[in-house]
């Protein structure tokens, strides 16, 4: 147990190495981030009318915050796919560590990333004036909570990143995935301007849960339409909770087993 | 004691249709050298890979020093070392940072992994390189690395996998002799190739392998002899193709095959540069004048069309340029 722990932060070291030693990765991956946060907040804050003090860049924040956390699995699908087409997981397979080293270490990495990520995006959002009034514990859990969702996708994405062939599959799958996921849920507008079925649908999408959720833990109301009074509408953290254990309770011995019948297709 | 057994291994692709490995045997004396001789697709890496525990067969059995593979491949993985067919290290990492993440990886201390990593990066003339990212290193630099990495605990049996495709003549010979002082240090190699030269050099016993199966096994002096040895080849004017045929016979002793419109007079010979010495005397005293005269030693190809009668199926279209290239550059 004590080797697996060390073990997988040897390969965690290894990605923040690689950070180091090449710094645009870290820089561009803040970059993006940053970036939508600007243009929602300047191109849309305008038109939409949330009803709530303080604006459109309010309810935007956790928004954007749970879906940069989403991509997390795509980070890790094509590192890990990267990974595997360039032989190392091969080397990796071939050495006496624990058979979920690898990829724990992988996640933790990609963990760690969104640390600095959120943090960058909380001053940015700050600066153009996101203003969360739940006073600092709730806002810190809020955060914890956004790392826990990350690091829960993330092991989707190991599955996805070892079942695929190349790099570039892995990248196209995992936007597949994730950008309908965070564009049908509540983060980016209100649900109550879509199509009927949809809303059902953003209801129980665990993005909208989790926006919902961290828009509760920084101080806002949520507004639902066809869906308010819904057990994922009523209960947004709780259903977040029980997404991220399944998703893990799926996924991680998926993803260890899939790591260890890997091989190079 | 045999350090290394494969029995009966089978292994299928693509639901049965491609047979990589079709039950292959082989074993390696602890403390010797094996080369699997074989070309494109005959199943080197998939031996290779079920050996180093990162691929199950579907049936047969294997081990490495006496422990089985397929039940216990934590307890393989502790004492084998494993360079694959390409080089497998972080590319956006130093030859140190990997020599170290590595070292961590096989538990040893981190007073220990840069001990280690110092040492490696000496014997393998990487020194000045090892603070320089693996992606300005060069291909040879790269093949050497990961072997570096894969001796980090000093495994007491090695697989190697084409260690010198792709190197240059120069980077060929510098990795024969860091392979050389490996074998002398008495680890137990199992290395695959393609070339008979390499396998000559490296290996104390040769298994040829084609379609999955060892079509053959021996020293290499015992396989060239099956393959029939060295040919002596003559090329001469028209005029004298007849003569020269008579003379080569003499010297051979054995069926002379001739060539017409090549000109071209070939037979086997048992004596080496005696025999062509002898040939040359005697075209001499013949007043011939020789366009080409030379030994040609069996190459791979030569194995092939010896054992099997076909040659290498995938290569069948870049074995015929050669020999076309071949012939044209002897005219
Ligand atoms: N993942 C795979 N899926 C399907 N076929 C495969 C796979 N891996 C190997 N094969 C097939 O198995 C056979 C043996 O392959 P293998 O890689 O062991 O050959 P090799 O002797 O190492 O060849 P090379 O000299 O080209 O490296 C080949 O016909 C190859 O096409
Ligand atoms: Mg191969």
């Amino acid at each position: 147990m004590m080797n697996a722990i060390s073990d997988a932060l040897i390969i965690t070291k290894r990605q923040l190495l690689q950070l180091a030693r090449v710094p645009e990765v870290l820089i561009f991956s803040t970059i993006q981030p940053v970036m939508f946060v600007l243009l929602f907040r300047y191109v849309f804050g305008g038109s939409i009318d949330t009803g709530q003090p303080g604006g459109y860049v309010q309810l935007l924040m956790p928004g954007i915050f749970v879906q940069t956390v989403a991509f997390t699995l795509a980070a890790t699908a094509v590192g890990l796919s990267a990974d595997m087409q360039k032989g190392l997981i091969d080397r990796f397979r071939s050495l006496p560590i624990s058979r979920s080293a690898v990829v724990f270490g992988r996640t933790l990495g990609d963990g760690v990333l969104n640390i600095v990520v959120l943090v960058v995006m909380g001053i940015t959002g700050f600066l153009v004036g996101w203003r969360p009034t739940s006073g600092a514990l709730k806002i810190f859990l809020g955060f914890v909570f956004l790392f826990v969702f990350g690091f829960a996708m993330s092991w989707i994405g190991v599955l996805i990143g070892l079942s695929v062939r190349e790099e570039r599959v892995a990248q196209n799958v995992t936007f597949i995935a994730v950008f309908p996921l965070t564009f049908l849920s509540n983060a980016f507008a209100p649900t109550t301007g879509m199509p009927k079925p949809l809303q059902y649908f953003a209801e129980w999408n665990p993005v909208s849960t989790m926006v919902a959720g961290c828009r509760e833990l920084f101080g806002l109301k949520n507004e639902f339409g066809a869906t308010a009074g819904s057990f994922p509408s009523e209960n947004p953290l709780l259903m977040s909770i029980v997404y991220m254990i399944l998703i893990m309770a799926v996924f991680v011995p998926l993803s260890v087993r899939k790591y260890n019948n890997a091989s190079k297709k | 004691m045999k350090a290394v057994i494969a029995e009966n291994l089978i292994k299928t692709y693509n639901k049965g249709s491609v047979r990589a490995l079709d039950g292959l045997n082989l074993d390696v004396e602890e403390g010797t050298v094996l080369g699997v001789l074989g070309p494109n697709g005959a199943g080197k890496t998939t031996t290779v890979r079920i050996l180093a525990t990162l691929l199950s067969p579907d049936s047969g059995h294997a081990s490495v020093a006496g422990i089985d593979v397929l039940k216990h491949p934590d307890e393989v993985r502790k004492i084998i070392g494993l360079s694959g067919q390409y080089a497998a290290v972080d590319e956006t990492l130093t030859g140190w940072d990997n020599l170290i993440m590595f070292g961590r990886l096989y538990h040893l201390s981190a007073k220990a992994a840069r001990e280690r990593a110092i040492e490696l990066l000496e014997q393998f003339s990487l020194s000045d390189a090892a603070k320089r990212p693996i992606r300005t290193y060069s291909g040879g630099m790269r093949r050497r690395l990961d072997l570096a990495a894969s001796l980090i605990i000093r495994p007491k049996v090695l697989f190697l996998d084409e260690p010198t495709t792709g190197l240059d003549p120069r980077g060929r010979q510098d990795m024969w002799g860091v392979i050389d002082d490996l074998v002398k240090g008495g680890v137990t190699l199992l290395l695959t190739t393609q070339y008979l030269e390499e396998a000559d050099h490296l290996a104390d016993e040769i298994a040829v392998i084609d379609h999955g199966r060892v079509i053959a096994r021996g020293t290499s002096d015992s396989l060239k002899k099956q393959v029939g040895g060295e040919r002596l080849e003559i090329v001469v004017e028209n005029a004298n193709v007849a003569a020269t045929k008579e003379i080569v016979a003499k010297v051979s002793g054995s069926a002379v095959n001739v060539d017409e419109g090549l000109r071209q007079i070939s037979a086997p010979v048992t004596t080496g540069s005696k025999a062509l010495i002898e040939a040359a005397k005697m075209l001499d005293e013949a007043g011939i004048h020789p366009l080409d005269i030379g030994l040609k030693r069996p190459s791979l190809d030569d194995v092939f069309l010896s054992l099997t009668g076909h040659v290498a199926e995938e290569k069948i279209a870049e074995v015929s340029d050669a020999t076309s290239g071949r012939k044209k550059g002897k005219k």
